[in-house]
């Protein structure tokens, strides 16, 4: 079966479309760069600041790939025709901000639920409501948890600059194909807006995952059954005569609804929540900075991530003894690393672009006698390195 | 008597043995639509390999999700067409199908019935409108009469209902007919025509529910409620030359269009190939 993004010419004419080097664009862009050559060939958005270059990129860029762009009539529709186009084998994507990304909460657990493939693309500008539409922000790190409702297992990835955006995209990609789960880029108004130059890679050295298809017959009977150990069941595409079904409610091995078996629920959502953590390996990604002799360890993500390593690197020039710790997939929340780092220093410094949220996580894995404090900021305006500079002084 | 079904039923081929019996109640007007379904299917010799049947939800969309052996998507509420709009830009060859009811797609999804019209895909769409949400007990609909009597309008309706086939046929569908489930073999050719017409397509069947909402305005037995569509259904040829208030409370059946329109996946693939000729690697 040839998949459309997958055709042996399409090495060639990305190199033809995009060659490899020095480029100058938006993070947003990047975005949308990254998800054509993870192999994207569908999307469907609406319009919202600040995520619009990414659909007005992905409207120009992919029927030059034989992709689809659609533009649907709301975020709710946006979400579902990825859904419904990642059935029929096309790797699928949507953009949004959090007005938008609040909208597609229903159907971000529907994908969860039937172990849909696809990628959810939230660009977080400051709320809550319309709040500051066209700044950039942080708010949204609980919305990507836990928006939809009910038990779920998610994948949150936050990009930490232009560059850093294409490539996590693709890494998005690959997650949730690999794993049949949707993933969230938790991208931002800042980075989102900010041009600076990326290097475009050959498309040699992006490495692409497809979703695992049925081997045979029997093993397409299975679509939601563990059939060899992995905990995640091969995808059985619509259009092959399968007869598949697909539904949000709970369902058997099969496919077929069973809500009243509390047995058939009970294995369904934990296999759901243990696919994740079996692949923990394949999730799990940070960067960390002068953590062998530290003191003192600032933790930071997404735009924040940039000055606090600014900061760090001034502090070091002062002699302070102070580490960075920086995930890149925040949900799963990296807790294990940050339980062993805080066995080793006197505090921690958390900045982020909000009043507080990756810090409640960091929090679940600190005891009491060491200093946890937030640096925060809101308003549209990023932190300086100077302003996190004077916390690691102070602290 | 169940299993006499499997042998005895001609279109028992077309269903999901494992899945039956249906979960509708007794006297629904659902069992007709999945009937007349599955014979416009069998005439049209139409595979069902060929075929992806997309629902939401509500009592409506449980009609062919997951009784009919096809690849079927019961999606969320509302939100089908959305759905179906994916699944049909993914396999433009295949016939994608969304059978749900008048809650699902004309009150909440009702944005998406107007739009997926008014871009022309090639979806054909069964809309089973019987009046009322009956899954959650019999709430009014916007497709409830004015003045009848629901759980929510306990004294009487004091909205009127939604036109859903003129709606679509104004918005820009390629096929729109309206039939009831007392006009079986006008359903089945109009659904026949339907699934065969290029473009949007919506077949609207007025269908009875006598748990939810006959029983609450003086029709508790199906039949009464078949008697009342009949009496009150006037062809559209007809109702043309009626008044407002001559139609109010009648059926107004038949073809409201049937019309060649640009269909929106043969458009996206025309410009693909258009841009992609353009900007691909060419003879080099």
């Amino acid at each position: 079966m040839i998949i459309r993004g997958d055709e042996p010419e399409q090495i060639d004419l990305l190199k033809k479309l995009y060659p490899k080097g020095n480029y100058f664009m938006q993070g947003d862009e990047a975005i949308a760069y990254g998800a054509i050559f993870a192999g994207c060939r569908f999307y469907a958005g609406y319009p919202i600041t600040p995520a619009s270059e990414i659909a007005e990129t992905m409207a120009r860029e992919l029927p030059k790939v034989r992709g689809y762009y659609i533009q649907m009539e709301d975020e709710i529709g946006s979400i579902a025709a990825i859904i419904g186009a990642s059935w029929t084998g096309l790797k699928s994507m949507t953009a949004t901000s959090g007005p938008g990304f609040s909208l597609m909460q229903e159907n971000l657990g529907y994908a969860i639920m039937t172990e849909t493939p696809i990628v959810v693309v939230d660009v977080q500008r400051s709320g809550p409501s319309t709040g500051q539409a066209t700044k950039g922000a942080q708010g949204d790190f609980f919305q990507a948890r836990w928006g939809t409702h009910g038990d779920h297992p998610i994948v949150a990835i936050s990009p930490i600059s232009v560059e850093d955006s294409f490539w996590e995209t693709i890494r998005a990609f690959n997650i949730s194909e690999k794993l049949r789960i949707p993933v969230v880029l938790l991208a931002d108004g800042v980075i989102g807006h900010t041009r600076e130059q990326i290097r475009i890679p050959d498309p040699e050295e992006v490495e692409i995952v497809y979703r695992k298809l049925p081997k045979n017959e029997e093993e397409a009977k299975y679509p939601f059954g563990d059939v060899d150990g992995s905990l995640i069941p091969p995808m059985p595409l619509f259009g092959h005569g399968y007869f598949t079904h697909v539904t949000g409610s709970t369902h058997k091995e099969t496919g077929l609804r069973d809500v009243y078996t509390p047995e058939v629920h009970i294995k369904l959502v934990n296999r759901l929540h243990k696919k994740i953590e079996k692949h923990e390996k394949d999730i799990e990604k940070w960067e960390e900075y002068f953590t062998d002799d530290m003191e003192i360890l600032v933790i930071s993500w997404g735009v924040s991530a940039r000055p606090s390593l600014g900061a760090v690197l001034k502090a070091r020039e002062e002699g302070i003894k102070v580490g960075l710790f920086i995930p890149k997939t925040v949900h799963p929340f990296p807790g294990k690393k940050v339980k062993e780092f805080a066995k080793r220093v006197r505090a921690i410094l958390v900045p982020e672009m909000n009043l507080g949220q990756l810090i409640l996580e960091v929090q679940r894995y600190v005891n009491d006698d060491i200093i946890l404090k937030g640096v925060n900021k809101i308003g549209g305006v990023p932190l300086t390195v100077e302003e996190i500079l004077r916390e690691i002084r102070g602290v | 008597m169940a299993k006499e079904i499997y042998t005895k039923y001609k279109m028992a081929k077309y269903l999901r043995k494992e899945a039956l019996p249906t979960a509708l109640c007794p006297g629904c007007g659902g069992g007709t639509v999945l009937n007349a379904f599955a014979n416009a299917i069998d005439q049209l010799k139409i595979d069902p390999k060929d075929l992806v049947v997309v629902s939401g939800i509500g009592c409506s969309a449980w009609i062919a999700s997951p009784y009919f052996l096809a690849d079927t998507l019961h999606t969320t509420h509302g939100r089908a067409i959305a759905f179906a709009t994916g699944v049909k830009v993914g396999l433009p060859d295949k016939k994608v199908v969304v059978i749900s009811g008048d809650g699902d797609l004309a009150g909440i999804g009702g944005n998406h019935l107007i739009h997926a019209a008014r871009r022309n895909i090639d979806i054909t769409v069964i809309l089973v409108n019987n009046f009322i949400y009956g899954m959650t007990g019999g709430q009014v609909a916007p497709t409830t009469p004015f003045g009848a009597k629901t759980t929510t309008t306990p004294y009487r309706n004091i909205e009127h209902p939604l036109n859903i086939a003129e709606v679509v046929a104004e918005a820009g569908a390629s096929y729109v007919a309206r039939w009831t489930t007392a006009h079986v073999y006008q359903l089945i050719e109009s659904i026949k025509k339907a699934l065969t017409v290029k473009g949007f397509s919506l077949v609207e069947v007025i269908s009875q529910c006598p748990v939810q909402f006959g029983r609450r305005n003086k029709m508790k037995e199906p039949a009464e409620m078949l008697r009342w569509f009949l009496k009150n259904s006037i062809p559209i040829s007809k109702a043309k030359k009626m008044s407002p208030e001559e139609l109010e409370g009648k059926f107004v059946i038949g073809e409201f269009v049937n019309r060649q329109r640009p269909e929106f996946t043969e458009e996206l693939n025309k410009l693909i190939d258009e841009v992609a000729e353009h900007f691909g690697l060419g003879d080099e």
